[in-house]
């Protein structure tokens, strides 16, 4: 600790450029990202063009995986639709969702915070939580949910929860909305305690009438950064489900209702050991989900404006 | 109008308000932590209980004995349990450690720094993170193949660094809070980029790397690698759940039970680093 308290040393400083020092620590985290993720995703990219059943060397097919894709792949077509409708209610709802609660949970008491914001983080902690949704809505009469309709006269045999197209997709979209919210929900509840606290005090003088402006044009401009990375780990999140569809419904689901575009990657690489192919969904969905993060780059832009008074 | 700032008070909810809320939040988190409560209950049924048709929720006759058979039926294995048990710990502690480490100081960097190409960087750090992971599992484990690191310690840990969700977190944070100004001061009083990242950054982005701890140490606690170990010895204790699951419906209560187990740790590092996280409001709060 003496060297806290020791003099500038500027000999050190001269040699040592600041950019020099932030390159230096910018290295470790840099080159081992090159290694594991951009270098496997060029690899993938590449591979799209490839024809490759993991056992053989790839062969280069061109473009013949992408006009596969978008002209004679009708199972692609649906996994498409299904994955786009999932992600369009389930993401923002989840947004919405998982910042609503940390704002209510964030004025108690620090003991009651932790408390709440633990049972909202619980379905994180229980590695494959989903299966208590399986034992709800089991298919046969013993399962929570038909038994509770059946007993009450509101239904006369039981559904088939995961396997009727009607129910199916709504069920999981819940699954997803409650099991997705862990890391948007938590980062959101740092993020508000990294609000300065001298704003609130600024606004009040500045004349914020109520708490429904002070967070308008306070607590959410000051939140942007963090709803920022909250909104982009709901697009991961909501492009990303699959296992655990495929757990509920099986794959492929009755019709195809419920299969995502995650789900029929994996089929295609696993069961049918087309690697190039599956790359080249994985390049599309890629696409897909650019698309969206400028959207959302768009929406948030719109917060704290002050014409929407 | 106009209050003074000694007299000013922040706009709070009424007292009816709060107990509305207060009633709304406890019955959905009711529901939420069911499958935590559903998984306690049922560790601790009778094997008698656990095949009753219909299944009941709550336990008659508690019996601990799916928690005591445990030991013996992962003793059956070549490797004692405390083996796993030190593995997955080890596992999830350094590669967590390492991870908050390289994150923070390239987000530091992306954040306050002037090198050229850092916006760039930093849009592929954010980009990458969208591109669906199966299809990167057969390059990574070439690569893993050429590190020579298949079947070490470090095919766990190595890849868990640059994870790039704990860089932009670490990265928003720093943006909002850390204003260039007070680095600036502190650079004119001499002090190392090294220095400012351990004395002003860490200290002022507390909640951030508290947050980043808890997921970082809850992925890696829970890491199933995809046929990267062999070695019995350097298994982790997920790994070992299907050698009691593989014992069928009669071991239902057992596995329940090392369910129950394996979500002890991340609990404790949720109530150590989430207090951590309020200490810090509450301090700031003071100062400000």
């Amino acid at each position: 600790m003496t060297k806290a308290v020791k003099p500038a040393r500027p000999k050190i400083r001269r040699e040592m450029s600041e950019n020099t020092a932030y390159g230096i620590i910018l290295i470790p985290f840099l080159a081992l990202f090159f290694l594991f993720t951009v270098l496997p995703v060029l690899s993938s990219v590449v591979l799209s063009f490839f024809d490759y059943d993991m056992v053989s060397s790839p062969i280069f097919i061109g473009l013949d995986n992408y006009s596969r894709l978008f002209t004679g792949d009708t199972t692609f077509m649906t996994v498409f639709a299904n994955t786009l409708k999932f992600a369009v209610i389930t993401g923002p709802l989840g947004f919405l969702l998982s910042f609503v609660l940390a704002w209510m949970i964030n004025e108690f008491h620090p003991v009651v915070r932790t408390i709440l914001s633990f049972l909202f983080y619980a379905p994180a902690l229980v590695g494959n939580a989903y299966f208590i949704w399986q034992i709800l809505f089991s298919g046969d009469s013993f399962g929570y949910a038909n038994n509770f309709l059946i007993s009450f006269g509101l239904a006369t045999e039981p559904i088939q929860w995961f396997k009727n197209p009607e129910y199916n997709m709504t069920i999981i979209m819940i699954i997803q909305l409650w099991m997705g919210m862990g890391v948007s929900f938590l980062s959101n509840i740092a993020g508000l305690q990294n609000v300065n606290g001298e704003l609130y005090e600024a606004g009040a003088i500045d004349g914020i009438k109520s708490r429904w402006h002070e967070l308008w044009y306070i607590t959410l401009p000051s939140m942007k950064d963090i709803l920022f990375f909250s909104a982009i780990m709901q697009i991961q999140a909501v492009f990303s489900i699959g296992t655990v569809i495929t757990q509920l419904a099986g794959y492929p689901s009755v019709n195809n209702s419920v299969d995502t575009i995650v789900s029929y990657i994996s089929d295609v690489g696993t069961t049918r050991y087309e690697m190039g192919y599956a790359s080249t969904i994985s390049v599309i969905l890629f696409s897909v989900i650019l698309l969206f993060r400028y959207v959302v780059i768009a929406l948030l832009k719109l917060i704290g404006k002050s014409d929407s008074k | 109008m106009s209050k003074s700032r000694s007299q000013y008070r922040r706009f709070t909810r009424s007292k009816a308000g709060n107990v509305m809320y207060f009633t709304i939040l406890i019955l959905a988190g009711a529901f939420s932590v069911l499958p935590l409560i559903y998984c306690v209950v049922t560790s601790f049924k009778p094997l008698d209980e656990l095949l009753i048709f219909p299944p009941q929720f709550f336990v008659r006759r508690p019996t601990l004995s799916n928690y005591l058979i445990l030991p013996s039926l992962l003793g059956k294995l070549q490797v004692p349990m405390s083996r796993y048990i030190f593995n997955s710990l080890f596992v999830a502690l350094v590669s967590t450690f390492c991870h908050i480490i390289a994150a923070s100081l390239a987000a530091f960097a992306f954040s306050k720094s002037k090198l050229k190409f850092k916006k760039l960087l930093f849009l592929l750090v954010q980009v990458m993170l969208l591109y669906n992971s199966y299809t990167l599992a057969v390059p990574q484990y070439l690569i893993f193949g050429k590190l020579n690191i298949i079947d070490t310690y470090l095919v766990y840990i190595l890849p868990a660094i640059p994870s790039a969700m704990g860089c932009f977190l670490m990265k928003q944070f720093i943006d909002v809070g850390v204003p260039d100004a007070l680095l600036e001061a502190a650079r004119i009083d001499g002090a190392s980029i090294f220095r400012v990242y351990w004395q002003i950054i860490m200290p002022m982005v507390k909640p951030a790397w508290m947050t980043l701890l808890l997921f970082s140490f809850r992925d890696m606690w829970s890491i199933v690698p995809a046929g990267t170990i062999f070695s019995e010895e350097l298994k982790t204790l997920p790994q070992v759940m299907s050698t009691v699951t593989a014992g069928g419906l009669a071991r239902t209560g057992s596995s329940m039970a090392l369910t129950v187990l394996l979500m002890i740790p991340p609990i404790v590092v949720y109530m150590f680093t989430q207090g951590n996280v309020i200490e810090t409001m509450s301090s700031s709060g003071i100062k400000e």
